[in-house]
């Protein structure tokens, strides 16, 4: 537990918030410690998490990505066009050509950032324009109703009793995150992701073939963008092109809230999925506890703008009455 | 010149023998015939300064760089061709960089396992990892916590880790660049003890360095390059720094101690029991107006922490500063900087100047308030003639005051910062390692420099690693060790040899 | 003739000359293929709308010069706007007078600056990411807006605020001229005051700043104050354009403004950038758009165009196509490359 806390300070900290504050609701909304509850809970955050281990891999890499939320929407016109012309199809075809669009977007973004070396953030901004508006404009802003029935088919994952039901973004969500672990934790390949973000040169000097672990980061991303893009569809059932704009930021704040680091080199699934968890039942507690839905969005920013102050001063260090070489002695 | 003394035969084993070494750039002879060789289980030095083609020479060896044709290049007893940094990996040959190229995030175990995980995409192993990284610190002798992240250890542990990683890939010939530049003299000896280990065990190693008194003594020769020539193979046993310096630079200096009287001038500044808790305790100092005072000590002696709180930039627990008689407390170092304190830092990469931005505007960055014209609005002729008497006082060889400050010679760069921080016109100047990074033959400019200073009567407080630094260039030396001020010399009636026998002790 | 150039490009940066003549081209362009496009009408429509846009980017533009970032502009120009619209409907709404204008207006700046002050102290004193605290700002922000109007929107104001968002001084739209003299001003504080220099220094190198004698607390957060005071400037213009304010007006304008900034050339990483060629860059983008526009192309076209035009000129200017086109001399000169 001690060693817990030490190598994974970052998750450990949200732990401990969303203890407390999952405590707290259940002493004081009967309603929130429920599986009716948590099933919504879980539910509605599905998508959320699936961009947002997405989202970790290219921020462990040392970049950013502002253009998964559009790259989703893209995903889901272009998959829903092609199954519509081909007569349907089905969930494996949808996967397919979900995840292919997803990942060819990606590498348009990975070839401009470790191709021409454009730093990510301003790559991701003019692609996130450049997609909003050729789908906008392509599509005239028209959504799609008419979709296959498996797509829009609800479909229970697991049921918890009491008629509460995880769906299938769920379970896809449960896969998501399982299968980013694997990547980053469990395979080579991973490692030199986080080499690669902690110290670019010292990588590149290792022997990693920095160009490629960029195409993997930005691949998965957009992989990611796919797959939540086809389980958004089945919750929402229809696809319209303007949804999911401005997810991107939201996603984005859960996941520093997570413990990973703009910059590179930090950041887990687990804490990626406490991050997305916090937001998720501030909101849930407020509407329990019967605040106004017009207050949520203030609490929340103040929630997380009291988290990264707070984030930022040293518990260790104030704990041991503030040890002083550390202050200024050392730097590179 | 000096004629080379010979070197002992060389060991009937070698790591390598390179003969005949050139590399041209372009235009430039980056390297001219050169021949380098290291026994197995060798510590050796190469010494040179910057430009002198060390570097180049170790890129050879590490396969970054080819050779001209006509060169033999012999790994082990065999003769090697056309050479990939993979191959010389392969050969057993690493590289420890002064920036260590390892992975702060990352565990120790996985930093000191790393080679093994580039190639191939696999499974990740973490109980090979673990074991690799446990042989890899038992042959160094030293025990790491190995989940720890890299950037919980302090240099030193960093640095252990960096000769780990290199073993582990199975390192028979390992070079260190510039490996004692911010250790502490326990962690040198520490070092020094562990390379004493790796040769013993047969792994040769090479310090890379022009700063090398301190490696000498475990170091059985010594390669001095200069100009992408080589001056020779020497002995380390007969080999001082001034005799390295004298051959790196192919100048005799004229090093005579210019140490003066200052007589009964005003005191600028006095401290008297000044102390910050784990950093320093009880300094007593006293400089005087045009009076030049070498602050000796090693990294770690609490030096640096003085002069940030001279300047301003931590607060002492206890005692007193007074400047030209009235006490001072200051809170930040722009207070400090308004009551005419001024401070040198030793990192100028960092924090001495703000490299990506201009020339002209690190000048002036000092004296904004003084540039500032009608309407709050900075005066582009104050401020031009504010950058043109710096560059003119100080010598400055630039291009074009436009240009990047990074664009400048280390010995320019450090000239742009006395200049910004003569424009406040000082009464005290603290100096922290003044000529870090500075190629020997520049020095002696610097040191011209701060001379003048001190006789314009600024209070210089010149803070050093470096003994003949403080010993030729100041006029009082104290000593520093443990955060206190523990001695103090006049150099001028004692020899540099009872000072490094002080110091080094 | 050489040394003006030279200390036009110094003054107003490097990127001018190419921007101007990338806007040149498009005029060309556009003027012989499109009907109306060199009319009045369309040049007073792009003076009218650019104003919104280039408020935004100019309090964009400071924090991204220091190093920073602020996601918030949109927020803070809406709940800005919304204290001014509250303050004119306690006075009477429609029936308001100049005077509750003034004051509305004063207050309006007063919480675009404290929002910014607030932000910059989050990054300055605590340390916060700039993405991240003004991500939280924002998301707090609009979310306060949405709890004082319940989500709708707040209209019904004096004519006179017609005057402003819709008329013209000496033949040049109100908004137009507010924008202009905001970017002189803005021009001004970050090449010539002591705080733009600061802002620049602090951008490249905080920590070396602070060694020379900047205050880099206060700078910082005066940064993203300034940026807010901006953002209430933008909003206060938007409403009167509108005359109406809701929370969330104009949010797709977010990254167009960062996009705004690369384009005119503004450093990623901090320390450079300048209002000139950021003033021509908006031009160009007012001006494809209102091309496009009578072409008979959406709006949304012109969004996919502004991002495609940005990857163009950033890959133009990228080090991957100079040092191939530096190897390329080098192997006609016949140096060995190092």
């Amino acid at each position: 537990m001690r060693d817990y806390l030490r190598t994974h300070e970052g998750e450990a900290r949200i732990l401990i918030v969303l203890a407390v504050l999952i405590a707290f609701l259940a002493f004081a909304s009967p309603s929130f410690f429920t599986a009716g509850n948590f099933a919504s809970l879980m539910n509605n955050n599905a998508v959320n998490v699936i961009w947002a281990v997405g989202l970790l891999v290219v921020l462990i890499a040392g970049g950013i990505d502002i253009s998964f939320a559009v790259a989703a929407s893209v995903t889901q016109y272009l998959t829903a066009l092609v199954l519509l012309a081909i007569g349907g199809g089905d969930w494996i075809l949808g996967l397919l050509f979900a995840g292919a669009f997803g990942i060819a977007i990606g590498c348009v973004n990975a070839v401009l950032i470790a191709g021409f070396r454009i730093t990510s953030i301003i790559v991701t901004i003019a692609t996130f324009n450049a997609l909003f508006g050729l789908l906008m404009f392509m599509t005239s802003g028209r959504s799609i109703y008419d979709l296959p029935d498996w797509w829009t088919d609800r479909i229970a994952a697991a049921s918890l009793g009491e008629g509460a039901s995880l769906m299938l973004p769920v379970a896809a969500m449960a896969a998501a995150m399982a299968a980013t672990w694997f990547l980053i934790t469990r395979t080579t390949t991973g490692r030199q992701i986080y080499a690669f973000g902690d110290n670019p040169e010292g990588a590149r000097r290792a022997g990693v073939a920095t160009v490629k672990i960029q195409f993997i980061a930005y691949g998965w991303m957009g992989l990611m963008a796919g797959v939540g893009g086809l389980m958004q569809v089945n919750l929402a059932q229809e696809v319209v092109p303007n949804a999911l704009i401005g997810r991107e930021l939201d996603v984005l704040a859960a996941i520093v809230l997570g413990g990973a680091r703009l910059g590179g080199g930090r950041g887990s699934v687990f804490g990626c999925f406490l991050g997305v968890m916090l937001v998720a039942v501030v909101q849930n507690g407020l509407n329990l506890l019967g605040v106004s839905p017009y207050a949520f969005k203030m609490v929340i920013g103040l929630t997380i703008l009291g988290a990264i102050s707070l984030s930022n001063v040293d518990l260790g260090a104030l704990l041991a009455g503030g040890s002083r070489r550390r202050g200024h002695a050392s730097s590179h | 010149m000096t004629s080379p003394s010979p070197a002992s035969p060389i060991p009937a084993s070698e790591a390598i023998r390179f003969e005949h070494v050139s590399v041209r750039f372009g235009g430039v002879q980056a390297l001219d015939d050169v021949s380098f060789s290291v026994g197995r289980g060798e510590v050796h030095c190469l010494a040179g300064e910057n430009g002198s083609g060390k570097s180049t020479l170790i890129k050879v060896v590490a396969g970054v760089y080819q050779a001209a044709p006509g060169a033999r290049t012999d790994y082990f007893g065999e003769s090697v061709t056309s050479l990939t940094p993979k191959l010389a990996r392969a050969r057993g040959v690493a590289v420890i960089w002064q920036d260590l190229a390892l992975f702060p995030e990352m565990s120790v175990a996985e930093n000191i396992a790393f080679d093994g995980l580039v190639g191939a995409p696999r499974l990740v192993n973490y109980r090979a990892i673990r074991a690799t990284a446990r042989t890899a610190l038992a042959k160094l002798g030293v025990t790491l916590d190995l989940a720890a992240r890299l950037r919980s250890l302090p240099i030193s542990g960093r640095q252990l880790v960096a000769i780990a990683r290199a073993l582990a890939a199975d390192a028979k010939l390992i070079f260190m660049d510039e490996p004692t530049a911010s250790l502490t003299q326990a962690e040198t000896d520490h070092l020094l003890a562990v390379v004493r280990t790796l040769s013993a065990s047969g792994v040769a190693v090479v310090f890379v360095s022009h700063r090398l008194a301190e490696v000498l003594e475990v170091s059985s020769r010594v390669t001095v390059l200069r100009d992408g020539r080589l001056v020779g193979v020497f002995n380390a046993a007969d080999m001082t720094q001034s005799r390295l310096t004298e051959l790196m630079t192919g100048r005799r200096f004229d090093q005579a101690v210019t140490a003066r009287d200052v007589g009964e001038k005003p005191i600028v500044v006095q401290t008297a029991g000044l102390t910050r808790r784990g950093e320093y305790e009880g300094v007593d100092l006293t400089v005087r107006a045009g009076e030049i005072v070498g602050l000796i000590g090693l990294i770690g002696a609490g030096r640096t922490e003085l002069a940030h709180t001279l300047f301003g930039m931590a607060r002492a627990d206890a005692g007193v500063i007074r400047l030209s008689g009235s006490p001072v407390a200051f809170a930040s170092n722009r207070e400090a900087i308004r009551a005419g304190v001024a401070y040198v830092s030793e990192d100028r990469l960092a924090l001495g100047l703000v490299q990506p931005q201009s020339i002209a505007d690190n000048t002036v960055i000092t004296i904004l308030k003084a540039i500032t014209g009608a309407g709050g609005l900075i005066s582009e002729a104050r401020k031009s003639a504010a950058v043109t008497k710096g560059i003119n006082e100080f010598a400055i060889k630039i291009g074009r005051p436009d240009d990047a400050v990074s664009t400048l010679s280390g010995g320019n760069q450090q000239r742009v910062v006395l200049a910004k921080w003569l424009a406040t016109s000082p009464r005290l100047l603290i100096l922290d390692c003044p000529t870090v990074g500075v190629d020997v033959g520049a020095r002696d400019g610097i040191y011209r420099i701060v001379r003048g200073l001190a006789d314009r009567g600024i209070a210089i407080l010149m803070i050093s690693d470096e003994v003949s630094e403080v010993y030729f260039h100041s006029d009082r030396v104290l000593h520093m060790a443990g955060g206190r001020i523990v001695a103090e010399f006049d150099p001028r009636r004692i020899a540099i040899a009872d000072l490094e026998r002080a110091v080094y002790a | 003739m050489q040394a003006l150039t030279e200390r036009m490009g110094r003054a107003l940066g490097r990127d001018v000359p190419g921007l101007v003549g990338l806007f040149v081209v498009i005029l060309v362009v556009f003027g012989l293929t499109t009907p109306h496009f060199l009319s009045a009408a369309n040049f007073g429509s792009i003076a009218f709308q650019l104003p919104d846009l280039g408020l935004l980017t100019l309090a964009m533009l400071a924090p991204i010069m220091s190093n920073g970032i602020n996601l918030a502009i949109i927020a803070t120009a809406n709940l800005s706007g919304l204290t001014l619209a509250w303050i004119l409907n306690m006075n009477g709404g429609p029936q308001a007078g100049v005077f509750a204008f003034v004051v509305g207006v004063v207050a309006a700046l007063a919480v675009g600056g404290a929002s910014g002050a607030a932000m910059g102290a989050t990054i300055a004193y605590f340390g916060a990411h700039p993405i991240l605290a003004s991500l939280a700002m924002m998301i707090f922000l609009r979310g306060l807006g949405e709890f004082l109007t319940r989500g709708g929107d707040i209209s019904g104001f004096p004519d006179f605020l017609r005057e402003i968002g819709h008329g013209s001084i000496l033949g040049i739209p109100a908004p137009m001229v507010v924008f202009i003299v905001a970017a002189v001003v803005w021009h001004v504080l970050l090449a010539r005051t002591r705080h733009g220099f600061s802002v620049a220094m602090i951008g490249s190198n905080p920590r070396a700043s602070e060694y020379s004698g900047l205050a880099v607390k206060r700078s910082l957060t005066l940064v993203y104050a300034l940026s807010g005071v901006m953002c209430a400037l933008a909003g206060i213009i938007m409403l009167t354009r509108f005359n109406s304010v809701r929370v969330g007006h104009g949010d797709a304008l977010l990254l167009v403004t960062v996009l705004a900034c690369f384009l005119g050339g503004v450093d990623p990483f901090g320390g450079f950038g300048r209002v000139a060629p950021v003033f021509v860059s908006l031009l160009i983008l007012q001006t494809l758009s209102s091309g496009l526009n009578l072409l008979g192309a959406s709006q949304h076209l012109s969004t996919a165009v502004w991002g495609l035009f940005l990857i163009a000129v950033m890959v133009a200017r990228s080090s991957t196509l100079r040092t191939l086109a530096a190897g390329f001399r080098r192997s006609e000169t016949g140096q060995a490359s190092r």
